[in-house]
């Protein structure tokens, strides 16, 4: 198989598991977002795959060879770490010209090389600076640079924008993914930030608890979350649990739905996110609980309710233009369309 | 926060203990030493306060010259010595437990607390043909028979290593302990081999904390006057082993403090040398 697979990785500290039993395929040329809360598993799996950690069981394959046994610094993987990990005594060419020194390459080709990858990210005629002198943004693109040096088979990037303010971030982001695109280097970066999941990913690994909970692109991961983490953690969502009775419907506090997918009789949990939510002032209809209106905020770009159904609050979001006419206290039906509901695994 | 420099004398008032502490435990008895070093000696009594320079120009010879170039010497491979194998020690150290790091710390502690007498008894005991280590390196079947390898020169040299290593330990302990972890991680996943990145980003990142460890075991050799005794012949003796013989059992206070006071300035001096040395290549 072509890409990089962990067949049954798995990573033990001590007596702490801090990665289960993990198998995973990324493609060639893929932008892969390991995203989870923090102590998931993310960065253990970013360093077993870099080299760093030696999995305690399983086994790591680049294009079909076996490389669990080799050692970091014959893997030939560009990595950016958390702190950046800049060499403070070396300037900025001297940090990028690192692993080029390394290898032996010819002064004179060396500075043209730095040349070209300060160019790459953007940072012209900053070689000859102290990495003192720099700006946080800037030291984030050198970092990159660093890493790109060696055209290495894998791109690997712990948490790389922690770092930078919210604005210079997303800029970013989407810097980051167009340089990807541009080289069309396999890259995976580990984030807990799941905007920037979405923004940079072709395919987003959900993790919690050592666990892969789901690897599948941006959209399908918010669309179709794989459980209630993954539903809850990406973005916004209504969680809601029920029974399955024997006409195939689910009953919910408040009312009855009938879902497409569930599981012939047993308890079930769905996932409705709020923008898939309608709001209407006529109670009855298929797929309607009724409730009253808790909470309203208008904010500009888009309007959020918070509406009361037997005890529960259901997030809904609307566009201004579709703001329905109700206030709080106002009696409504939440309307929970059949393809909009996602039955979750327990 | 921006400071305003000092208005009144009262804005002075903090810098006042350690600047007292400085005078009485330092100007007071370096001044003093430096006064006795112009007195005269009075033969067979003790010495009167005079202005002399004879102190001074009685070492200005061939024989004082090379126990200083020897003292120097010395002290020198002592330092370069004691930092070479302490800071890969300490390096490796940082690495490990929490646990681990607290109990070698504990026990370079202790090593310390021994006093240089001690040292010395213990390390010419270790060196002699009775019960020395030659006597397990036969029953090893490395040597032919037991050797003594003390009093001599490497036997010095190990002494005051051996003393001096905790403090260089102890020295370099913080900055390696603060070394961001990464740096090393990062140079391997550049593909540099673990010694590779060990020399070339541990040790030049730190380059001014190990100047400044070789610089403090340097002065630290300079006063040892036990050991060379304990462990050497006449001609291992150092500048320290001559000021103590004037002082103690020659009675010769006014020659002890000029030789105390030019060993200082010597070691000052070349402390200043080679920090300009430093800065000097780091500017370049």
């Amino acid at each position: 198989m072509s890409g990089l697979v962990l067949d049954g990785v798995l990573k033990r500290y001590g007596s702490l598991v801090a990665l289960q039993r993990t198998s995973l395929h990324i493609p060639h040329g893929k932008f892969v977002c390991l995203l989870g809360p923090s102590g998931c598993g993310k960065t253990t799996m970013l360093r077993v795959v870099a080299g760093l950690d030696q999995p305690s069981e399983g086994r790591i394959l680049l294009d079909g060879a076996d490389i669990t046994d080799k050692p970091a610094h014959q893997r030939d993987f560009g990595m950016v770490f958390q702190s950046l990990a800049l060499f403070p005594h070396l300037n900025v060419g001297e940090n990028i010209a690192y692993p080029l020194r390394i290898r032996g390459m010819p002064r004179a080709e060396q500075a043209k090389e730095v040349e070209r990858l300060l160019a790459l990210v953007r940072l012209p005629g900053v070689a000859d600076r102290p990495v003192s002198k720099l700006s946080g943004g800037q030291r984030q693109r050198v970092a990159i640079a660093r890493a790109l040096a060696l055209s290495p088979k894998l791109f690997l990037l712990d948490e790389p924008l922690s770092a930078l303010d919210a604005k210079l971030r997303e800029a970013m982001q989407i810097e980051l993914k167009q340089l990807q695109e541009r080289l069309g280097i396999t890259t995976i970066v580990v984030t807990h930030d799941q905007k920037e999941a979405m923004t940079m990913a072709d395919l987003v690994v959900v993790m919690s608890e050592g666990r892969v909970r789901q690897a599948a692109t941006p959209v399908e991961v918010y669309r179709r979350p794989a459980d209630a983490f993954v539903a809850d953690f990406i973005g916004v969502t209504n969680l809601l649990n029920g029974k399955v009775a024997g006409d195939g419907l689910l009953t919910v506090p408040g009312g009855t739905l009938s879902v497409p997918g569930l599981p012939p009789a047993g308890d079930a949990s769905i996932s409705v996110r709020p923008e898939e939510i309608r709001i209407h002032r006529e109670i009855a209809g298929p797929n309607r609980l009724a409730g009253t209106v808790a909470f309203l905020r208008d904010l500009g770009s888009h309007v959020e309710l918070r509406i009361d159904v037997a005890g529960q609050e259901i997030i809904a979001v609307t566009t201004p233009q579709d703001r329905p006419a109700v206030e709080p206290g106002s009696p409504v039906a939440v309307e929970l369309p059949p393809p909009s509901c996602v039955v979750l695994d327990s | 926060m921006t400071r305003s420099p000092p208005q009144r004398y009262a804005d002075y008032g903090p810098i006042a203990f350690p600047a007292m502490m400085l005078v009485i435990f330092f100007a007071v008895p370096f001044g003093l030493m430096i006064a006795v070093s112009f007195f005269q000696r009075i033969e067979g009594g003790f010495y009167e306060p005079t202005f002399v320079l004879a102190n001074y120009e009685r070492f200005i010879s061939a024989f004082f010259a090379s126990v200083l170039g020897f003292s120097l010497l010395l002290a020198g491979l002592v330092a370069v010595i004691a930092v070479a194998l302490a800071f890969p020690f300490t390096f490796l150290l940082t690495r490990t437990l929490r646990r681990t790091q607290v109990v070698w710390l504990v026990f370079l502690l202790s090593v310390l607390s021994l006093s240089e007498v001690i040292i010395g008894f213990a390390w010419s005991t270790l060196f002699s043909r009775n019960a020395g280590i030659t006597n397990l390196f036969v029953a090893l079947g490395l040597m032919a028979e037991p050797t003594s390898l003390s009093p001599s020169f490497s036997a010095v040299l190990t002494g005051i290593v051996y003393q001096a290593f905790p403090y260089a330990v102890l020295v370099l302990y913080p900055a390696l302990s603060r070394l961001d972890p990464a740096l090393v991680e990062a140079a391997r996943t550049l593909g540099a081999s673990p010694l590779r990145s060990f020399l070339t980003i541990v040790v030049p990142g730190l380059r001014n904390t190990i100047v400044a460890t070789v610089i403090m075991v340097f002065v630290f050799a300079l006063g040892s006057y036990l050991l060379p005794q304990l462990l050497g012949r006449p001609q291992h003796w150092t500048l320290s082993v001559l000021i103590t013989d004037q002082a103690l059992y020659q009675s010769n206070m006014p020659f002890a403090a000029a030789m105390a006071v030019f060993l200082v300035l010597v070691s000052l001096g070349l402390v200043g040398l080679s920090l300009m040395v430093g800065r000097k290549e780091a500017a370049a």
